[in-house]
């Protein structure tokens, strides 16, 4: 119908005249062939978008292979960024001293636990500019991204403490944080014929604050072993008002702090190492001295938070403690021990984060509203020497409490209390942490806290 | 929740001894709890670091922790200790009618 008035140079389009009114069609496609039409659509991809994952520890192998296995591969590239290439046991540091496990027991290629196929970019991190959605790497590299999981964990800074790292570091003074230093104070140990054993814990939040309660249950037993446990004054000396951060499981591992010969100084706040008189000194001057310092030195974030202009004083990133999404950038979420969320820094938790996270990234990339929330879910082998350990359960509301874990009444565990069972729990442990846990499998715990089988 | 006098008021406290309501608080009931933690007169010292503490508490809502203090209230670790016994964050929160500190578990 209409006058023709040319015939326009695509697809076959006339442009008409009806009348005084000219009719130009739209757009060409008005005009396109079916055929056509179907064959250009299921050519046509919808950009693809970028995940960036920084940190391949614990909390960022978990979540790689937990996002791998369900983020179609066509939609979104997911990129874990690590400079590093070795994945390290760290619960198993605890048991180097006493010459339980070696290095040969914690190290594994960190290559071993990612998913065929994952894009691994192995170069230190610089910075993020959270504004232009980016990550820039120290090899010039620039990684833009529409999604960003933080995961760079806590490490230990011994040099905020004066004197620290003087003439004494890794001669009477040691951490067993690290591998290097665990070692050393293996090598110590198995020449020291006796003396002052002071556990010092710098600053509080501490990655997995029962570590250091550990150390000196387990020192009480390997020197009872060695014969040489009347030789040893072990002293436990900490920032807390008690033996550890929750009030009724504090007064119960501070009776076995009591029971195993451990003399415990509360609310000494650190302020200088004494290198040649041998003692540490608080800010308020109380002074105790030492032989040998087994330090748990000030916990900090990854330099590169604060470089990013995304930390706390501590370098701890600001996160929504239920939704993990950070406080500053929605498109940006923080899991693990780089979170400054009043939960504690440790394995265990960060796998109960990740299953509360990955249900929020999936509804974030959906843009459905954030609905899955952590409890600070906490749970905690305590290894207690003498082949036995304490288990702890808790979260951000509850605090530990005694009981049954995980089935009510049952077990095989038991809270707050020393058994046989919770020791080879805390063995068994390594394996499930490599074979289940970093891959993203499932484990038999829920990630939310049960009250099942706690006794108020 | 506990109830009890001070400075010839009743106030309401929470499970860590703290002011439970912000509001309760003034000069006087901060003497007399710097009082209960044996800080015999608040001096000026004092009253740098608790204002800080307090407009930091309305601008964030968490009382700030020992390391923000050094940066910011103008007052080192070394004199925060010694106006402060023991455990100035917590001390001084206390004083300032704030919550105790979520930084210290």
């Amino acid at each position: 119908m209409g006058e023709v008035v040319r015939r326009l140079p695509f697809c076959g389009a006339y442009e008409k005249k009806i009348g005084n009114t000219v009719f130009i069609p739209e757009s060409p496609v008005t005009f396109v062939h079916p055929i056509i039409l179907t064959t250009v659509l299921s050519l046509w991809k919808p950009p693809m978008k970028n995940l960036v994952i920084l940190g391949a520890g614990t909390a960022g192998t978990m979540m790689l292979n937990k996002l791998h296995a369900m983020l179609d591969s066509s939609q979104w590239q997911i990129t874990i960024v690590d400079q590093f290439e070795t994945h390290y046991y760290q619960p198993g540091f605890l048991f180097i001293p006493f010459g339980i496990y070696s290095r040969k027991d914690v190290v594994k290629p960190k290559r071993d636990f990612f998913p065929a196929g994952a894009k691994v970019v192995s170069a230190e991190i610089d910075r993020i500019e959270a504004e232009e959605n980016r990550v820039l790497l120290k090899n010039n590299v620039v990684l833009n991204y529409d999604l960003l999981i933080v995961a760079t964990g806590a490490k230990i800074n011994p040099d905020e403490t004066e004197g620290m790292k003087d003439g004494l570091w890794y001669k009477n003074i040691f951490d067993f944080y690290t591998i290097e230093g665990a070692c050393a104070l293996a090598d110590f140990f198995r020449r020291w014929e006796g003396g002052k054993l002071v556990l010092n814990v710098a600053e509080m939040p501490i990655k997995c604050p029962v570590a250091p309660l550990e150390f000196v249950f387990l020192a009480d037993w390997w020197f009872t072993e060695r014969g040489i446990r009347d030789k040893v004054d072990i002293h436990y000396v900490t920032p807390l008002p008690g033996a550890f951060t929750k009030p009724r499981a504090s007064g119960i591992l501070g009776d076995f702090l009591d029971k195993k010969n451990i003399h415990l100084t509360p609310d000494f706040s650190i302020a200088r190492v004494e290198n040649e008189e041998r003692k540490i000194v608080s800010w308020d001057e109380t002074e105790i001295p030492f032989d040998v310092l087994v330090t748990i030195p000030t916990n900090m974030g990854d330099e590169m938070v604060e470089r990013s202009g995304l930390g706390d004083e501590l370098r701890f990133i600001p996160t929504n403690k239920q939704t993990l999404q950070s406080e500053a950038h929605e498109n940006i979420f923080v899991i693990g021990d780089a979170t400054n969320l009043p939960s504690s820094k440790a394995g265990s938790v960060a796998h109960f984060q990740a299953d509360i996270l990955t249900e929020n990234i999936l509804s974030w990339m959906e843009g459905r509203p954030l609905r899955a929330q952590f409890d600070g879910h906490a749970n905690c082998f305590i290894e207690s020497g003498f082949g036995k350990g304490i288990l702890i359960d808790f979260n951000y509301d509850t605090e530990p409490l005694p009981g049954k874990f995980p089935l009510p009444g049952v077990g095989p565990f038991s809270l707050l209390e020393e058994t046989e069972m919770n020791h080879y729990g805390k063995i068994m442990f390594r394996w499930m942490y490599w074979n289940f846990l970093l891959r993203g499998k499932e484990l038999p715990i829920e990630s939310h806290m049960s009250m099942a089988g706690k006794r108020m | 929740m506990e109830t009890r006098e001070i400075a010839g008021k009743t106030l309401a406290f929470d499970a860590d001894g703290n002011l439970a309501n912000l509001a309760d608080w003034n000069e006087e009931i901060a003497q007399a709890l710097a009082t209960e933690e044996g800080i015999e007169s608040l001096t000026d010292r004092h009253w740098l670091v608790l204002n800080y503490m307090r407009s930091e508490f309305q601008e964030k809502g968490d009382a700030p922790s020992i390391r923000k203090l050094t940066k910011e209230s103008g007052v080192d670790t070394k004199e925060l200790y010694q106006l402060f016994p023991k455990g100035p964050a917590k001390k001084a929160a206390r004083i300032a009618g704030l919550p105790k500190p979520k930084g210290c578990i």
